[in-house]
């Protein structure tokens, strides 16, 4: 066994973005490759391995079939991280689960034939609803720096961490306007930082891609909510877009 | 000749999503060649429905990573014809401009990444770094500043943010349209020694013909990508993207999660060297003849040479953001506001993504909620073509070993450059 940490990558279902993000390390994948041992990546290379010493999980769950082959990726990893939105919380995908039943899911997507046994789905799941996962990267997609900074602190055996305050910190250190003042809903003041604000920095409204952070300010939203003459409800309705659970409730 | 021939290959590598592919001959009988498509499919068509005219995209570029901007811009210009939104002539450009961005970075990607390796023997872009140190630096620099000029225009390489429906919520600055202009007339250079590159290692895609009919967008006299009608080799007049059903004929087939479809014969490809077959003769001169140096020129019935057709591609799209960015820095560039008033309707909008031709559809209630939706998706269009070209190369390459004819088998699926997850939903929906 050589010193260098035996590091695997697999995908669920999702985009496969978040993967993308870090072919877009470009020349710091050069230097990330001297620092690991890259043993399975099937976006990128050829090649399997028995064990890993850290496994990076993207997308989320939808099948018994890929249940087990979770499963047995735990099982033969020393940590697991799961990284982007879908892994962490199920993301986009989670969108499917607010139908009332999953065979009118299926019948939308595939007309009659939807009963067809391939086509089979069960509701949605975050990598953490299967197995124990070690560290969430969150973000849709993930933000390469970040994960570029997360993966050499696991190689030196530093705990990493992830921002626990919300975007509105960013964005005002950004020195934006602040989009309620501009007519716009944003879930910047319960979303969980760590993307410089990209959004809002961007003009358009915060939709918490990243989830919220442990323990949102609600008295704040819902001062704001009132300051600004919208309701409850359309928060929830918004923050459901990447699978997290509002914690607004009255 | 009598052999038996097993090739099982579970997960193909150094593709976007799941595929298999599993032949079969005994006593040099073909039993089974075919292409499977395992990924799980995540009903995107039904994640849409009753959510507002304004986050559709924002759902829908989540289909795929590597294609989002193509994605946004199908489900924007879908909604935009819905609702009869008209957009500016600057917001054109900046969207054609991003398409670009976009396109340079996908193939770059794909030939490059995923390839290269192939005609190589190794297993990957990473051993490279070691043997090629030269050419990988050549690469991820033309990677970086494709993903750089979608960060300038877009606000992010991949899920653009600043494009939104009838309009960008932000715009780039003068300096950063001329750095932008800078870096890709510079790049043309590293191009033309990168298409040297690929020059000195295209004897090793292999030698195969089975001419298919071709399917892109068409527009008057400039090579589409953002917009045009529908074209095909088979046909001589153009059909509107409104016939868009019409034309793809999606159908289920056991094997896939993802639909196959048909036109004029038993299958169809989309992609690069569709494209490039119907609009050949209006590349810049620069690119036909970087596509003539590498074996490309007139129509071409070779799908492994959809890598050539790409990287004539990657020149097109510089030689045309450069003319973009012209353009734009001699307008005065602003964020505009528009006043969206929703209205029912449905609208299908559609672009070249670098995979080929993409249809959104979408219809809506009057307070702009969506209550359907339909996506077609390239690398669906492409699964039938790479399935009748598996038969017909299995059965003229019967003599090589099993190892080779499944090298060969995946460098072919590789040269389709599938994008499986995108591929993984569609549906029947009938539209009123």
């Amino acid at each position: 066994m050589g010193d260098k940490p035996k590091v695997a990558f697999f995908d669920f279902a999702c985009c496969e973005g978040c993967q993308l993000q870090i072919a877009n390390l470009e020349e710091d994948v050069i230097g990330l490759a001297n620092l690991v041992d890259v043993v399975e990546f099937r976006e990128v290379l050829t090649g399997e391995a028995p064990e890993y010493d850290i496994a990076f999980i993207e997308g989320s769950i939808t099948r018994e079939a890929d249940e087990k082959r979770l499963i047995d990726i735990r099982e033969r990893s020393k940590l697991l991280v799961a990284y982007g939105q879908c892994a962490t919380s199920g993301g986009i995908n989670k969108l499917k689960n607010n139908w009332s039943s999953l065979d009118e899911v299926k019948k939308e997507v595939y007309g009659e034939k939807y009963n067809m046994p391939h086509l089979n789905t069960y509701p949605t799941k975050g990598i953490d609803e299967i197995v124990k996962v070690d560290l969430h990267i969150p973000g849709c997609p993930i933000n390469k720096d970040e994960f570029l900074r997360i993966v050499k602190e696991l190689i030196i055996g530093k705990i990493p961490s992830i921002p626990n305050y919300p975007v509105c910190v960013e964005c005002k250190l950004n020195e934006n306007e602040c989009l309620y003042d501009l007519d716009e809903i944003c879930l910047g003041p319960l979303a969980r930082a760590g993307c410089g604000a990209i959004c809002p920095e961007n003009g358009v409204p915060c939709d918490a891609c990243r989830g919220t952070v442990n323990n949102p300010n609600k008295n704040a939203m819902h001062e704001i909510l009132e300051k600004y003459n919208y309701t409850v409800d359309e928060i929830r309705r918004k923050i459901n877009l990447f699978g997290v659970t509002p914690e607004v409730k009255k | 000749m009598s052999k038996d021939i097993k090739i099982d290959v579970h997960h193909i590598t150094r593709v976007e999503g799941h595929g298999n592919i599993v032949v079969d001959v005994e006593n040099g009988n073909i039993g089974k060649i075919e292409w499977q498509v395992p990924e799980a499919p995540r009903f995107f068509e039904a994640m849409v429905v009753g959510r507002e005219y304004h986050e559709v995209a924002t759902i829908t570029s989540r289909i795929c990573g590597i294609c989002s901007i193509g994605h946004t811009f199908a489900s924007l210009k879908a909604t935009e014809a819905a609702m009869g939104i008209e957009i500016s002539e600057n917001t054109k450009l900046l969207r054609e401009l991003l398409l670009h961005g976009e396109t340079l970075q996908s193939h770059i990607l794909h030939v490059c990444y995923l390839v290269v390796p192939d005609l190589l023997k190794v297993n990957s872009v990473l051993p490279l770094i070691e043997t090629h140190k030269d050419v990988v630096l050549l690469v991820t620099k033309l990677h970086r500043l494709a993903n750089e000029l979608c960060e300038v225009i877009g606000g992010r390489t991949t899920h653009p943010i600043r494009a939104r429906v009838g309009r960008f919520s932000m715009v780039p600055t003068k300096k950063e349209l001329e750095e932008l202009k800078r870096r890709l007339t510079e790049s043309v250079d590293d191009l033309k020694k990168l298409a040297e590159v690929v020059k000195s290692l295209a004897g090793g895609l292999p030698d195969f013909t089975r001419e298919t009919e071709y399917l892109a967008l068409t527009y008057e006299n400039e090579y589409a990508f953002y917009e045009g009608d529908c074209i095909t080799t088979d046909i001589n007049e153009p059909l509107s993207i409104n016939k868009y059903k019409d034309i793809v004929n999606e159908f289920i087939v056991p094997q896939s999660t993802a639909k196959y479809g048909k036109f004029n014969r038993d299958s169809f490809m989309v992609g690069a060297l569709a494209r490039y077959n119907n609009n050949y003769k209006q590349l810049t001169p620069l690119s036909a003849s970087v596509g003539e140096m590498l074996g490309l020129k007139g129509k071409n019935y070779n799908p492994f040479m959809n890598n050539i057709a790409q990287v004539v591609e990657c020149v097109f799209a510089v030689e045309r953001s450069i003319d973009i960015i012209n353009k734009l820095m001699s307008v005065d560039l602003k964020v505009e506001k528009t006043d969206i008033i929703t209205k029912a309707g449905t609208g299908v909008g559609s672009v070249e993504v670098p995979r080929g031709i993409l249809f959104h559809e979408y219809e809506y209630d009057e307070n702009g909620i969506c209550k359907k939706a339909n996506c077609v998706i390239p690398t669906n269009l492409n699964h039938n073509n790479i399935q009748l070209d598996f038969e017909k190369y299995v059965k003229e390459n019967l003599h090589l070993n099993e190892k080779e004819l499944g090298f060969n088998l995946e460098m072919m699926v590789r040269a389709y450059d599938p994008c499986i997850s995108c591929s993984t939903h569609f549906l029947n929906i009938k539209f009123k």
